[in-house]
This record gives structure tokens, sequence and C-alpha cells, in this order.
């Protein structure tokens, strides 16, 4: 695999400048963890203090849609992972395919959630702009839904970044891959894989509650 | 020869993937009482360990990556933990 122009200076050798990138992206990921972390830390203490209004919150998700889109975002991991495990230049065809394949399932999953948008506000369950759920436990369903769109806008706003690097990447692996392409789509893997650990949790956190009681 | 397939355990972690997405939504409707959320959190540390150690290759990393990567988790157990400490033990 060609590898030009050769590293830079501050590094010893090619895999000492792969290494580096490595734990760079491990750091960038830390701060990412302590982003979607507050939000968890919000969740914790609203559904502690709301425990039935959490329960029906998570009760009048779609917990079909969430489903696929699990099912669609471990499967485009999957492809990612593979991708990044065959990565070389006479598979570079077959690693722009993957990623290809895992852009549309990204793409995808995005317009299930716009799907999923459309319906909770058709049912009037949108904070600040149309909610009118009513009840003793309005309270705790309006903040339910407060952190269900702040923290899957987030998510999603992470997945359409994440597409747009497996994009470029699935471009540069078509041409000429080097070495440094090989550091940059890990570092790209690291961080949809990552966007797919944050999405594990919203599941199990917004689909689950409340579905075994009525 | 040049790879082109996925590795045994890339696609066992796949599988075991939607396996447990299966199990946990299956969970979820079996009334368990306060237990249905330890259930769900359980299988979803389970599920992220697995994308850890397979997808992100954390089994084939040293000592050095392995801190880098847990000190996200490190900081974000501080953070629910002094954060939540006062609302768990306030009656």
């Amino acid at each position: 695999m060609p590898d030009s122009p050769a590293v830079a200076p501050q590094f010893a050798s090619v895999s000492h400048r792969d290494e580096t990138a490595e734990l760079g992206m491990w750091v960038f990921i830390a701060t990412e963890v302590l982003l979607f972390g507050g939000l968890l830390l919000s969740y914790f203490v609203y559904r502690h203090a709301y425990p039935q209004g959490f329960a029906t919150g998570g009760r009048h998700t779609e917990i079909v849609i969430g489903t696929a889109n699990t099912a669609i975002l471990l499967t485009s991991s999957f492809l990612v992972a593979w991708a990044v495990e065959i990565f070389a230049a006479e598979t570079r065809r077959l690693t722009a395919g993957l990623l290809a394949a895992a852009i549309c399932l990204g793409l995808a999953f995005i317009v299930l959630k716009g799907i999923e948008y459309h319906g909770e506000y058709e049912e009037h369950l949108v904070p600040g702009i149309d909610f009118r759920f009513t009840g003793d436990l309005a309270n705790g369903v309006q903040l339910f839904f407060i952190f269900y769109f702040i923290a899957t806008a987030i998510h999603a706003l992470h997945m359409i970044i994440g597409i747009g690097l497996l994009a470029v990447l699935a471009l540069l692996c078509r041409g000429a891959p080097s070495t440094r392409h090989r550091a940059a789509l890990h570092s790209a893997a690291l961080y949809w894989h990552f966007v797919d650990i944050v999405w594990i949790f919203l599941f199990a956190l917004i689909y689950l509650p409340g579905r075994s009681t009525s | 020869m040049t790879q082109r397939r996925p590795s045994l355990p890339l696609v066992a972690a796949w599988l075991g993937l939607l396996g447990l997405l299966a199990l946990t939504v299956t969970m979820a409707y079996v009334p368990l009482g306060a237990a249905n959320a330890v259930v769900a959190l359980s299988i979803g540390i389970t599920k992220a360990a697995l994308v850890a150690a397979i997808f992100m290759e954390l089994r084939h990393r040293d000592a050095l990556a392995l801190l880098f990567a847990g000190a996200g988790l490190f900081w974000l157990g501080i953070l629910l933990w002094l954060g939540l400490m006062d609302f768990l033990t306030r009656t």
C-alpha cells in the first residue's frame, strides 16, 4: 500500500502516527460521553422524581420504529467494522460498497426518526410547540418528551455528521487507499460505533419503560 | 490471499447484538416491577460492551488504549454518582 507523504516529524513511524490518532479519537469520545452524560443525569433525576410520568411517556413512543432503528444501527456498525477489517488496496471497491451500505442504513434511520417525530407532532406530544397531554401525569410526561426530543435530536445530529464522514471515506477508499486512509477510516469507525452505543442506551431509556404496565 | 469476508467474531457479535435486542424488547413486556429497568440497562451495558470490545477492537488493544477509552467512563461514573447521590438518598 503506498504511503505518501512520509509521516510528520513528530512521529517515529506510521504505526506511531496511527496509534496517536486512535488515542486522540478516544479523548474526543470521552468528551462526547460527558455531553450525553449530562443528558443521562437529567433523565435519571427526573425519572426518579416522576416514575409514573416517565413510564407513561415511554409507552407513548413508537416501539416498532425504535426497535427497527436499533437493528438498523447495529447492522450499519457491523458493516463499518467489516470495512475496517478488510481494508486493503485490492478490496477497495468492496470497502467503499460496505461504507455505502452503512450510509444507506444511516439515512434509513434518519427517515424513520422523521416519521416518528411527525407521528408525535400529530399526537400533540411536542413540548414547547404543541403539547396537549392532560391529567395528573402531564408534568412528568412533558419532562420525558423534552428529554426525548433533545437527546434524539442531538443523536440524529451525530448520525448526520457520521454519515458525512463515512461518505468522504468511501470516496477516498475508492481512489488509491493509503495507510493514512486506513487510520482515518479507523477513527471514523470509532465515532460511528460510539454513536451506535449512545443509541443502545437511548433505546433502553426511551422506548422500554412502562411497557409491562397498562 | 486478501480477506473479503467478515471474521467470525464480527458476525457472531452482530448476531449476538440482534439477539440481545430481541431479548430486551421481549423482557420489557414481562411485568417485573422495578427489575424491568435493571434488566433493560443490564442488557444495554452488555450490548455496549460487545460493540466496544469487538467492533471498536478494544479486545486487541494495549493497556494505554484501554486507559484512554476508559477515561470517558471514569468521568461519566463520577458525574452520575455525585450528581445522583443527593436525589437518590433524600427522603
